[in-house]
């Protein structure tokens, strides 16, 4: 569904990301991991079109997306959940999730759609007239997925979801994220630092390290790989 | 004590307009992140768009004034938008520093080209609405300041209704917040802000047709000063804060009609920048500005 081919991309003169390619079937979690300052946000990043790259390529749906700019990327049903979550601290939280089903025009399915984000996330349905920025970290957290939801994707991208939240909370929102992929379909690039998490739930993973793939196998044998396991997993 | 009354109508009068020119520094402020001095321009070429339009829609009835006041606002909205577009957006992520000298010479263009197709001298306004002076005991009221308030009141409502209730409103809202964010849900953050700056041009003309229709004499250099105190207004009540800009418009109109008042008219001008510098010695985030630091 995603597929990504020797993407380069630099910060100026830093070089971020040297020919990554990975890909990411339709219906499934794929994860990308890697330490800090490996460079999987800048991945997302140019896949949404926030950044540009310098070089390769990024097919979605069989389309050329790269260079399309991040409302066009978005459009299609590709939807990247940012690093820090980026909720709008100003908005409450249901003009949150209207921002989210901003290309949606079908009243009806904007409110099934927000029936179901609240289904998932009932603590953002007990929260809905208080403005984001006063909530928690993980209820933003789980705002900026439900914003995500209502622009009805077929493909999310999830960046560091368990980042900074409590590890009670973060195993229910994966759960929640295995829900959404299994029920909805939603295919899901899932960024993280914590590998243990991230490799349980997916299927497939690929290993980013100062900004190229080193290692991609199936999530079960890079659990069990031990070089995985003394870098990443905490041995 | 009537003279005091007499007073506040002056001042709220005066400040409505200076409100109604501050909405669009403090919109554009919120999404860009920069002073559009060439607004007090626009509020100019208002003006000058209602004298052209009142010799093709005679003015004097409530009717044609309505329509000359829309006429100028559309010729402002498109204005503010090909502005935006032409100087502004191919700009966009460069320094602030490069916008506002940018901005400024925008500002002289609208000048230079005003002076050059509208002639220097000042031209008298049209009454493009019925005039009439209402005595109450010792209160004079004429048929502009309550043109002024009614008029300033109806925009302020519609402004509050699209802003808050309205989903390009809410894209601005959250444009404003973070424009990385706005883009990731699906917003064109350039249609928002050619949104923004169709909004705080029109209003601007609105300020421009009523500041004619209280001083009737326009000229192609009649924005500048409105415009510096319109500016101290939006700083004066939080710049980017839409609720701090009217009340920062209002409140500075008062003052300044208060120091008249006191045989103060020789400071007039200078007072709204005693006000400003005031304002940034001690409330640098303005009246109902934020005490938060500036986000990144
Ligand atoms: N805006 C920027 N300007 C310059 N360099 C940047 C910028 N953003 C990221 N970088 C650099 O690019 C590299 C990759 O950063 P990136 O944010 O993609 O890492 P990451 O894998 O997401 O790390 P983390 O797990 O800490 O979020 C880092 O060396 C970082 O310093
Ligand atoms: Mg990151």
């Amino acid at each position: 569904m995603l597929r990504v081919e020797n993407l380069s991309v630099s910060y100026g003169a830093i070089r971020a990301l040297h020919d990554v390619s990975f890909e990411v079937p339709q219906g499934h979690i794929v994860t990308l991991i890697g330490s800090n300052g490996a460079g999987k946000s800048t991945t997302l990043r140019t896949i949404s079109g926030l950044i540009k790259s310098t070089g390769g390529q990024i097919s979605y749906d069989g389309a050329a997306i790269k260079g399309l700019p991040a409302h066009e990327i978005v459009s299609r049903g590709l939807c990247h959940v940012p690093e820090g979550r980026m909720v709008f601290a100003n908005l409450t939280v249901r003009e949150n999730l209207m921002m989210g089903a901003y290309l949606q025009r079908d009243a009806a399915l904007i409110n099934k759609e927000r029936d179901y984000v609240f289904s998932v996330f009932p603590r953002l349905s007990e929260r809905e007239k208080q403005l984001a920025g006063t909530l928690s970290g993980g209820e933003q957290q789980m705002l900026a997925i439900g914003r995500a939801l209502m622009g009805r994707p077929r493909f999310l991208m999830l960046d560091e979801p368990s980042l900074g939240i409590a590890p009670l909370l973060v195993k229910a929102i994966f759960q929640q994220i295995v829900e959404i992929n299994r029920e909805r379909g939603i295919t899901i690039l899932l960024v993280e630092q914590n590998a243990n998490l991230a490799l349980e739930i997916a299927t497939f993973g690929y290993v980013l390290e100062t900004g190229r793939v080193i290692l991609q196998d199936q999530a079960a044998a890079l659990r069990s790989d031990p070089k995985v396991r003394s870098a990443y997993l905490g041995g | 004590m009537s003279e005091l009354l007499q007073q506040l109508i002056n001042g709220l009068a005066l400040g409505a307009i200076y409100a109604l020119i501050a909405l669009g520094y403090t919109m554009v402020y919120g999404v860009l992140r920069f002073i559009n001095f060439a607004h007090s321009d626009v509020f100019m070429i208002g003006a000058f768009a209602g004298y052209f339009l009142a010799r093709v829609v005679p003015g004097g009835s409530i009717g044609a004034g309505i329509v000359i006041l829309i006429g100028a606002m559309a010729v402002c909205a498109l204005l503010g938008v090909v502005i935006e577009k032409l100087a502004y957006r191919p700009l966009r992520g460069r320094s602030t520093l490069t916008v506002l000298i940018t901005a400024i010479g925008v500002s002289l263009l609208l000048q230079n080209v005003g002076q050059r197709i509208f002639g220097a001298n000042p031209r008298s306004f049209p009454s493009i609405f019925p005039v009439h002076q209402f005595h109450f005991g010792g209160i004079v009221l004429s048929s502009t300041q309550i043109l002024v308030f009614v008029v300033t009141l109806v925009l302020l409502f519609l402004l509050r209704y699209i802003v808050l209730h309205t989903r390009i409103g809410t894209a601005m809202r959250a444009l404003s917040f973070n424009p990385t964010a706005a883009s990731l849900v699906g917003i064109n953050n350039d249609r928002v802000i050619s949104f923004t700056f169709a909004l705080g041009s029109a209003l601007a003309a609105a300020g421009g047709i009523l500041y004619a229709s209280n001083y009737p004499s326009i000229d192609p250099l009649m924005g500048t000063l409105p415009g510096m105190k319109a500016f101290v207004a939006a700083v004066l009540g939080g710049i980017g804060n839409i609720a701090g800009a009217a009340v920062g418009g209002l409140v500075l109109g008062m003052v300044e009609t208060t120091v008249v008042g006191f045989g103060g008219s020789t400071y007039r001008d200078a007072v709204a920048f005693a006000v400003l510098i005031l304002i940034l010695l001690l409330r640098p985030e303005g009246l109902l500005g934020k005490r938060t630091a500036e986000k990144v």
